[in-house]
């Protein structure tokens, strides 16, 4: 092992810092549902794909800015979320069962997208996809420093939004104890709803941070899984800051060891440090 | 075109003469239409992570056995294909081959796409005794099966070969490179050539600058990028497969670094050619749509026709390249098997496969080396101007295309 130039280190480090972010991004739905709903959800990963597929297509065929694409995309994966969550409510699925429902759906999804897209790989080209601007001796790529933004920008204003608003007190006493947060006037279902399409906009949203740094194909699903399973649950289920925080950690971690030695020890690294946070951290039961 | 009769004698002698001919034909036809089709059974990566590729074998499957029944079938029988979806799952795809031979009782295999379904697939054909006739198989050493026949002209070494190809072709360019980086995905049909790489950069005195591995599967190439431009070599060797090519060059272009010289084993066709970053990056072929290779003896047609379906099936990239030329090879193969034994029993048509050489669009094959692999037919092509050409060896390079250096 050689040890690196200070210029490689931090460049390195960068980038761990923006997968890390979408690693937080993607987990922080993930998160919210599992912690605050008792919803393992999987299609989370298919919605943010499904998401990521509109705005390529939108980009791609209809000259849109990928950006701009929010404005459709947001509230069509508040929908789903919505849709989903009536759904899971509706059959009264448990936690586990959920896992395997949510992983139906996301099936279907994966069939949708490639039957609509085919299983070739589909790239963005967008006016920002090659930008990136020089601070010292780092490079900063664009779209990998908007989906930084985003997920900054989103995982403090949901941390803000569940400790200020009365709406995110409800769904925090709803989490802790449902049935006394029913007799203080708190409605249950209601407020599911709301989360679940708050957590399917977040999905779009990484959705579309996806298409704008990687090339697309139905399978890449999966590959997300495993990495953003560990931030979410390093992190802390329900937490709006903790997927951020682990995913940060998680990326930074493997790319350091990228930069120190075989990339192939990146994923041993980032989940043994998994494995003793969550063995050493405080409060554990 | 008009046809005139000289007189009423030789209208008269001429009728009889179609009469006698048609007399003679329709026993053969009724014959071919009344005896049921050869069955040929295989299955592809319909869904599943290798989809996209395996569509390719999917249309040139299909332009293949129409074409052959349009010259009317094998031993005086139309041809049928009966192809099932293995969902990219090399268990699956052992199951479906069972069930091909035992339920669908077809007379003969076509292998799947992809090295593990292929091996998969290879353990039933053993099983059954069925000659298998595989499209794209990475490594030779695995193909332990007498009854195998590879239609991907790897040559039985191809971690030695294929890297020795690599590095003539480079010493023969203007600028040979000194320095080397190779950097790998561990995916085992890529890893072991990198492998092979490694040993014949340090046989030729090229200094190893930078070795990493990474999994497959990998989503973060910006800090291997940060060091292969670290590493400052003159050429990197990239062992990857399907998108970790085009993958490696955008995180590269995130740190404003271009390779001087680069080489990728498997990269996906189609968006590593139309990459802007891609300019000059090598790979290996054994059919690309230039002379020498369009003089094969149907490629021009399959070109023509595989242009068409392709487009139909939404295959973005509609060229026929190393994909498409070996899955049209396998149909030759078997082909050029049946015919030869002039016998659908597997036997006959092993023994025809191993004791002659077959002609196909990639050259001719033989299968009498180890692990029935012939000769190493593996040529270097390079991306100039948006599309793949050969540059190596001279006499398969395109026309007026030499390996063009930074």
């Amino acid at each position: 092992m050689t040890f690196p130039s200070a210029t490689l280190l931090a460049q390195s480090a960068l980038s761990g810092v923006f997968i890390g972010s979408l690693y937080g991004l993607l987990g922080l739905g993930l998160g919210l549902t599992w912690g605050l709903l008792h919803i393992i959800n999987l299609a989370h990963f298919g919605f943010a794909f499904l998401a990521a597929y509109l705005c390529y297509q939108l980009a791609s065929v209809g000259g849109v800015d990928p950006l701009l694409t929010l404005a459709l995309i947001v509230p069509l994966f508040f929908a789903l979320g919505v849709a989903m969550q009536w759904l899971l409510s509706r059959y009264a699925v448990t936690p586990v069962n959920s896992l395997l429902a949510t992983f139906g759906i996301t099936a279907v999804i994966e069939a949708g997208i490639q039957y609509f897209w085919t299983a070739d790989f589909r790239k963005l080209e967008s006016a920002y996809a090659t930008e990136k601007f020089r601070v010292g001796g780092l490079f900063v790529p664009v779209p990998e420093l908007i989906t930084l933004l985003l997920a900054l920008a989103l995982s403090f204003g949901l941390w803000a939004a569940m400790r200020y608003t009365n709406l995110g007190r409800a769904l925090r006493a709803l989490a802790e104890d449902a049935p006394i947060a029913a007799a203080f006037g708190v409605n249950r279902r209601a407020h599911a709803m709301l989360l679940s399409g708050i957590c399917g906009a977040l999905a779009g949203v990484a959705g579309v941070c996806l298409a704008l740094s990687f090339t697309l194909t139905p399978s890449q699903i999966y590959a997300w899984v495993g990495v953003v399973f560990a931030a979410v649950m390093l992190g802390g289920l329900g937490s709006p800051l903790g997927p951020l925080a682990a995913g940060i950690v998680i990326g930074v971690s493997e790319a350091v060891t990228m930069a120190f030695a075989s990339p192939s020890w990146a994923p041993i690294v980032s989940f043994s440090l998994l494995i003793a946070l969550l063995l050493l951290r405080p409060g554990r039961t | 075109m008009k046809i005139t009769m000289a007189s009423p004698i030789a209208a008269t002698l001429a009728a009889l003469g179609t009469a006698f001919t048609l007399a003679l034909a329709a026993p053969e036809a009724s014959a071919q239409a009344a005896q049921p089709p050869i069955r040929i059974g295989s299955t592809l990566a319909l869904t599943g992570p290798l989809a996209a590729t395996a569509l390719v074998h999917k249309v040139v499957g299909e332009i293949y056995v129409e074409q052959l029944n349009k010259r009317g079938g094998l031993l005086g029988r139309q041809v049928e294909w009966i192809v099932k979806d293995d969902q990219s799952k090399p268990d699956l795809a052992r199951t479906l081959y069972e069930q091909l031979l035992t339920t669908d009782k077809v007379d003969l295999l076509m292998g799947p796409y992809a090295t593990g379904a292929i091996l998969s697939a290879m353990g039933v054909a053993q099983r059954y005794n069925k000659v298998l006739v595989h499209h794209t198989f990475g490594i030779p050493s695995m193909a332990k099966y007498e009854a195998q026949f590879p239609a991907w002209s790897l040559g039985p070494d191809p971690a030695n070969t294929v890297p020795t190809t690599v590095f003539n072709a480079l010493a023969a360019s203007p600028k040979p490179p000194k320095t080397i980086a190779i950097v790998t995905s561990k995916f085992p049909s890529v890893h072991f050539m990198s492998l092979g790489a490694r040993e014949v950069a340090k046989k030729r005195g090229l200094q190893e600058v930078l070795f990493l591995e990474w999994d497959f599967g990998n989503l973060d190439y910006a800090p291997i990028a940060a060091r292969i431009k670290d590493a400052k070599p003159d050429f990197v060797w990239v062992g990857a497969i399907g998108l970790e090519g085009n993958q490696l060059l955008e995180a590269m272009s995130k740190i404003d670094y271009v390779p001087n010289e680069h080489f990728y084993m498997y990269p996906a066709p189609g968006p590593m050619s139309k990459s802007p970053l891609a300019k000059n990056a090598l790979s290996m072929t054994v059919f690309e749509e230039h002379a020498p290779y369009t003089n094969a003896a149907g490629a021009k047609e399959f070109i023509e026709l595989y242009h068409e379906r392709a487009g139909k099936a939404g295959i973005p990239d509609t060229n026929v390249e190393v994909q498409a030329a070996a899955s049209y090879t396998a149909w030759q193969i078997l082909e050029a098997g049946v015919r030869g034994a002039n016998s659908l029993d597997d036997a006959k048509i092993a023994q025809f496969l191993k004791t002659h050489k077959i002609d196909t669009i990639q050259g001719t094959l033989r299968f009498d080396g180890p692990s029935n692999y012939g000769d190493d037919l593996m040529r270097v092509k390079q991306v100039q101007n948006g599309r793949w050409v050969t540059v190596y060896p001279k006499e398969f390079a395109a026309p007026g295309a030499t390996l063009v250096v930074q």
